[in-house]
């Protein structure tokens, strides 16, 4: 693994007492779709909210494609190339599927806020630009027909692809997916699969995923992290995890897995 | 002819035609009714920069009377001559070089603008921190800052006496056109992906973050921009009603506005229009319930503030029935006016 995009270096969080994260270093394969697993309360949406600057970490580094990102602040990590997608989806409810693409578009723009009243040509030539970006992608994700829907009437699969696609406007080179399996049903998990494949193809980007349901992980991701209490318990290709005793004892308890073995 | 160049046409036709009723109106009506002409003008302003505040980027202020007195004590000082400043300043004389400048009437205005937005400025930076009811709080607590510093600074505000004989430069003219350029910037702004920034930090603040929205930032402008305004309506209310002074800026006057703005529609421009027009209207209309008034044989004594009860109630109606407003968040389109007459013509 010699070419990282992102590094994890020792990083700890803790929450006054707790330790919710314990000394976790972490190499996502530049290219790679990567997944990140682990029971409930396991620490792994709290790697993500270090990684995109959220949480500041107590001890430890993030360093992503070179560049030490520790505790900058979120819009400056999406600047840098990082983007997100949430557990709980967090549309912009009130405005419509493209104006939500355009709003993630924003951040590579140059015009300031002062040249729209004055209608200067470079704030124009952007506004254009950004539309056509928007609708273009809308389109390449097959969203097109759904554009001046308001996005918080969308039925659910639509909203989670609606928030990649949100979060793909921003240019990232990096893609983090808090659970983007969860709540949906075993085709339209299907599709999300050949989705995700898709979109690394398309945009030719690293993706990183938290996701409990197995049949995702397993069959998308070719690098996995267990976490366990905040700590890494392993890491390695998917044969290698399915089979790794922590794994199975973190999520099915010592007991079952000593029953099982009898 | 495209939908383009019909919108282009039927805005400049839109204008002559405000252009035309402002010339008659000047020749026909009585001083009463242009009064509230102008006072709806002026109210639409204020009610617009607080919908930019609260309505566009979600952050509760309760600060715009305060950014309104500034406005138009500025306006107040810079337009009136220097022997009308050295006869009413008889607590202490106002000081130089203020007591000399004398300014035209819209240099005045922007002036009184552009000192409420250095003070939303100032006030932004420490207080945008805050959210939701906080904000509201603080910016209440400001507000009120203000109005005490103009009570006591008496070499520059002449104190509790306030300002008499204040030009009244403000005609209709002068409160529309102010309107109009309002109307226009902040169309301007909120029209583009500027505009989807700001709803988008009223939406979801840390889902903004994560798009790589700089929040602070886009507070911090949108409040200071809101404050600008404000203090442009607060300078051409000053000049319109003649006489100022600190108790008038108290917090009844950003409860009016916060009410024209949430009967309008939170986050409609076309709903601050709607809802200056109609609250304005209706506060005046509604005098009449503070006279004392005969059914049959009863008579009813005048109440002083009974309007305000009613209105209250109205306010507490809106919310319960209508909490969206007139308008929710939609806006009036030309496009939107034909295409309910043509449909599938020459589209959007």
């Amino acid at each position: 693994m010699s070419d990282a995009i992102l590094n994890i270096e020792n990083v700890t969080m803790r929450f006054g007492g707790l330790t919710a994260v314990r000394e976790v270093s972490m190499a996502v394969p530049r290219g790679s779709i990567s997944g990140l697993i682990g029971p409930n309360g396991a620490g792994k949406t709290t790697v993500f909210n270090i990684i995109t600057g959220f949480y500041t970490p107590t001890e430890g580094a993030v360093k992503f494609d070179g560049q030490d990102i520790t505790g900058l602040a979120p819009h400056m990590v999406c600047r840098a190339g990082i983007s997100r997608t949430f557990q709980n989806i967090r549309l912009f409810t009130n405005e419509t599927v493209l104006e939500n693409v355009m709003i993630g578009c924003h951040v590579r723009r140059k015009a300031g806020w002062w040249e729209a009243p004055l209608g200067l040509p470079r704030f124009k030539r952007e506004e254009r630009e950004i539309r056509e970006k928007s609708v273009n992608l809308l389109e390449t994700l097959g969203l097109a027909r759904l554009a001046d829907e308001r996005s918080g009437g969308l039925p659910y699969g639509a909203q989670r692809k609606l928030e990649i696609a949100r979060a793909l406007a921003t240019d990232p080179k990096f893609l983090l997916l808090d659970e983007p399996a969860a709540g949906m049903n075993p085709p339209e998990t299907r599709e999300l699969m050949a989705f995700i494949r898709d979109i690394r193809e398309k945009f030719k980007i690293t993706i990183l995923l938290i996701e409990h349901d197995m049949k995702v992980v397993m069959g998308v991701c070719e690098h996995i992290w267990a976490l366990d209490h905040g700590v890494k318990i392993a890491e390695g290709d998917p044969e290698a995890i399915q089979s790794d005793q922590k794994v199975i004892v973190a999520y099915l308890g010592e007991e079952y897995v000593k029953y099982a073995e009898n | 002819m495209n939908s383009r160049t019909r919108n282009t046409v039927l805005n400049c036709l839109a204008l002559a035609l405000l252009g035309a009723f402002i010339w008659w109106a000047e020749g026909n009506l009585d001083g009463y009714k242009i009064q509230v002409l102008n006072l709806i003008a002026v109210n639409a302003i204020l009610a617009l920069s607080l919908n930019l505040i609260y309505g566009f980027t979600g952050m509760f202020s309760l600060g715009h009377a305060g950014f309104m007195a500034i406005g138009a004590y500025t306006c107040a000082i810079l337009i009136l001559t220097p022997a009308q400043k050295e006869i009413m300043w008889i607590l202490e004389p106002l000081i130089w070089p203020l007591s000399v400048i004398q300014t035209p009437f819209f240099v005045a205005v922007a002036a009184g603008g552009l000192l409420a937005a250095l003070l939303g400025l100032l006030i932004a930076i420490p207080v945008l921190r805050l959210g939701g009811d906080y904000l509201g709080i603080a910016t209440l607590g400001f507000a009120e800052i203000i109005r005490v510093v103009l009570t006591n600074l008496d070499f520059i505000t002449n104190g509790a006496l306030g300002i008499k004989g204040i030009p009244a430069y403000a005609n209709l003219w002068w409160n529309y056109g102010w309107l109009l350029l309002t109307l226009f910037f902040i169309i301007r702004l909120v029209g583009s992906n500027f505009g989807n920034v700001l709803k988008a930090i009223r939406d979801d603040e840390i889902a903004a973050k994560n798009m790589g929205i700089n929040t602070f930032f886009f507070k911090v402008v949108a409040f200071t921009v809101g404050a600008f305004f404000a203090g442009v309506g607060g300078a051409l209310m000053g000049s319109l009603v003649s006489t100022i002074d600190p108790k008038m800026f108290a917090f009844t006057l950003t409860f009016n506005i916060l009410m024209i703005t949430v009967a309008g529609g939170l986050g409609s421009i076309t709903g601050s229009l709607i809802g200056s027009v109609v609250i304005t209207v209706l506060l005046e209309w509604l005098r009449i319930v503070e006279n004392p008034l005969v059914i049959g044989s009863f008579e009813i004594p005048g109440i002083p503030g009974m309007r305000m009860v009613i209105f209250s109630l109205a306010l507490i109606l809106i919310i319960l029935f209508r909490s969206e407003g007139i308008m929710g968040m939609r806006e009036f389109s030309w496009n939107r006016l034909f295409g309910r007459f043509s449909r599938g013509g020459d589209g959007a």
